[in-house]
């Protein structure tokens, strides 16, 4: 056997893997023929193929799947939401976003919740209700936080009432606009509303200073 | 098939648990019999199936959907079981035929349980003979085999299974060949 080619064996693992050329083959087969010992180490290895081929295919217990099933890890809230966020990161961008914006607004609104209104030596605080008593003027806007304002007098600019109700007596004048607010919403509305309002005038005083 | 554990594995990433049980139940038998045909004993290829199928769920989010998940199963089966080998035989190459016939011993013994008609023992000896020259063969031998003749894949799949180059494959499988060859002469 020693004295055939290296490169005859080397066939036929080629031929075995049916990876081998024609012309090849032809040489295999010539060379087969003639050298006995070579035939019997290809007979080997074909009669090996089979043997290995000729063990049954056995089959998975039958309680395999349930017992991967009950080995699996039980999905932890944590985990799933962890591979969650990974997974889309926009979206928890946006919701910390979302989270600290209303944070702060609800901040402002929930920090005040004490009586405050705009300080002016000519009103009258009686309780929780602040009177502008007739025959006073207050100049500019007029702001009450958490109470009640009764307007005996004037004012020459706008009323806000925030959570309080406001009344005009007959003898009273507001020139600007009276507004109530009530409630967190209106609150948050209102906040909107006001800081368009002073973009609008902050665009506006620009333009007219360019 | 494909298209079914596609999907499948789209329900698992969503944490749908129960559909990683259908895929279970489609390649079990096949990664079994790897293990088995691995290990020589159907205790340890049942465990290391079973780990199997656990690091593909837990790892399934890494898992390219565009590939084949035998491929993928395989990879992590065949990987267990090599790692099973070394660590059960540190010096494998020393003392393989104790080795060997211990996993062999366990596989008689758990099938001496059952009685066996006349004609099936004479078959059954044979397939324990052939498993037992199987578990001598040097683990990268082995691997390469069983997956060429047992699973009867393709030298390029097993290339990708193992993380071999193609050339390696084709060589270990020619020496795996020789190998058992010289083992299996006499029978």
């Amino acid at each position: 056997m020693n004295t055939c080619p290296e490169h005859i064996v080397h066939l036929m693992h080629e031929y075995l893997d049916e990876e081998i050329s024609q012309e090849q083959e032809k040489e295999l087969k010539t060379h087969l023929q003639q050298c006995e010992a070579c035939k019997t180490h290809f007979h080997e290895l074909k009669k090996t193929i089979a043997l290995v081929q000729s063990t049954s295919h056995i089959q998975a217990p039958s309680d395999f799947t349930a017992n991967v099933m009950n080995r699996l890890p039980k999905e932890k809230k944590k985990a799933g939401m962890n591979r969650w966020f990974q997974r889309h990161p926009l979206f928890v961008a946006a919701a910390v976003f979302f989270v600290l914006m209303s944070g702060s607004l609800f901040a402002t609104w929930g920090g005040d919740n004490e009586f405050a209104f705009t300080p002016s030596e000519k009103v009258v605080v009686e309780g929780s209700t602040v009177v502008i008593p007739e025959g006073e003027t207050v100049e500019g806007d007029f702001t009450v936080r958490n109470g009640d304002l009764r307007v005996e007098g004037e004012v020459t600019g706008n009323v806000t009432v925030i959570n309080g109700e406001q009344y005009t007596a007959g003898a009273g004048t507001v020139t600007g606009e009276i507004e109530e607010i009530d409630q967190a919403f209106e609150w948050l509305w209102y906040s909107i509303k006001s800081a368009v309002k002073e973009l609008g005038d902050f665009s506006r005083s620009s333009d007219t200073e360019s | 098939m494909e298209l079914i554990v596609k999907k499948r594995i789209q329900q698992v990433l969503k944490g749908d648990q129960n559909a990683f049980g259908e895929i279970v139940e489609l390649y079990k038998d096949r990664v079994y019999h790897v293990c088995f045909r691995m290990l020589g004993n159907r205790h340890e290829a049942e465990d290391i199936a079973q780990e199997a199928f656990i690091r593909a769920y837990t790892n399934i989010h890494t898992f390219d959907i565009d590939r084949k998940f035998s491929t993928w199963i395989f990879r992590i089966a065949t990987n267990l079981c090599i790692d099973r080998i070394r660590k059960k035989k540190p010096d494998y190459y020393l003392d393989a035929e104790v080795a060997g016939t211990e996993g062999l011993t366990m596989y008689s013994q758990v099938e001496s349980d059952e009685p066996l008609p006349e004609d099936k023992v004479e078959s059954m000896e044979l397939q324990e003979s052939i498993q037992k020259e199987i578990s001598l063969l040097p683990d990268k031998y082995r691997s390469v085999i069983v997956l060429k003749y047992i699973e009867e894949l393709s030298l390029k799949e097993i290339s990708e299974i193992l993380d071999l180059p193609l050339g390696t494959v084709k060589t270990r499988i020619h020496r795996g060949r020789e190998a058992l060859r010289k083992q299996l002469r006499s029978i």
